[in-house]
């Protein structure tokens, strides 16, 4: 193994999380809403949809739709992926993180920031089976 | 009220959305290079996660101090602090999905509003498992 560090790549993963984290903050405080994202995208798209609900999704949507404007490039990874192999990881995401009842924001982020044993515990074994998924890929069927 | 809380959902999910970007967690690449620790470790998502905890957790604690929001009204109240199997098969098979593709929800959907015809089919597919996990195993609220 080795190991990579980018100075500039270091900035703008911290600034990008304290983004992340006001983001969170934000919606706790003036909404009194926990940004779990896969959440209330479930929420969205379920049988009792809320209009905050989808004013959330399309934010984010919004964010990716400005970037490319803004002069962030789309990265070129997601277009070299094969469609139905992110088939069958979205279906994986979105089963996965229903039946567990939180992803990398609302556990991850939320679940931790709230000292919530369930979240660390949740977040431990999602970070564990997606790098044994990377070794896997990468290194035992040597995929991207 | 009500305009103005789905005013600033709609804000904050696009601080959140500009957050994922800016971090690097919204490339699948960059993603993958921090979950493979065995070869070219990139540690940098290490402190996009840091930097929103460090954030997020003085809100946490002063949500609960309060116990209402800035409008007013109630916080939602946190879920069930059992750890069961539910959350581990669930969480597991997450980190599947996310280590085959390198995207998770958010940073999913803000690749959809690049256009992206990948992101798209990730997009639908997610919706579709949530869809699925509802029926075989339907939540116990939120």
């Amino acid at each position: 193994m080795s190991i990579v560090i980018e100075p500039a790549v270091l900035e703008e993963a911290l600034a990008g999380g304290v983004l992340i984290g006001l983001a969170a903050a934000g919606l706790l405080l003036v909404n009194g809403r926990i940004a779990g994202i896969s959440g209330i995208l479930a929420g969205a798209t379920g049988p009792q949809p809320k209009i905050w609900q989808w004013a959330f999704v399309l934010g984010l949507v919004a964010a990716g739709a400005a970037a490319a404007p803004l002069g962030r490039a789309l990265p070129p990874a997601l277009g070299q992926e094969p469609l139905p192999l992110l088939a069958v990881a979205g279906l994986l995401v979105g089963f996965g993180t229903r039946l567990g009842n939180g992803c990398t924001s609302g556990h991850g982020v939320c679940g931790i920031a709230r000292l919530n044993p369930r979240s660390l515990v949740a977040t431990c074994v999602f970070m564990l089976t997606a790098g044994l998924t990377v070794f896997v890929t990468r290194h035992l069927l040597g995929h991207g | 009220m009500r305009l103005k809380s789905v005013l600033s959902a709609f804000a904050f999910g696009l601080i959140l959305g500009a957050g994922l970007i800016l971090s690097g967690m919204a490339d699948p690449d960059r993603v993958k290079a921090f979950l493979d620790v065995a070869g070219a470790w990139n540690p940098s998502l290490a402190l996009v996660m840091c930097g929103a905890i460090a954030v997020a957790a003085p809100a946490f604690y002063l949500a609960k101090r309060r116990g209402s929001t800035m409008q007013g009204c109630g916080i939602s109240p946190a879920g069930s602090a059992v750890v069961d199997g539910k959350l581990l098969l669930g969480a597991a098979i997450f980190g599947l999905g996310w280590g085959l593709s390198g995207l998770c929800p958010g940073p999913g959907l803000v690749l959809l509003g690049y256009g992206a015809r990948g992101a798209l089919v990730f997009a639908a597919a997610m919706v579709i498992g949530t869809r699925l996990a509802g029926f075989f195993a339907p939540p116990e609220g939120t």
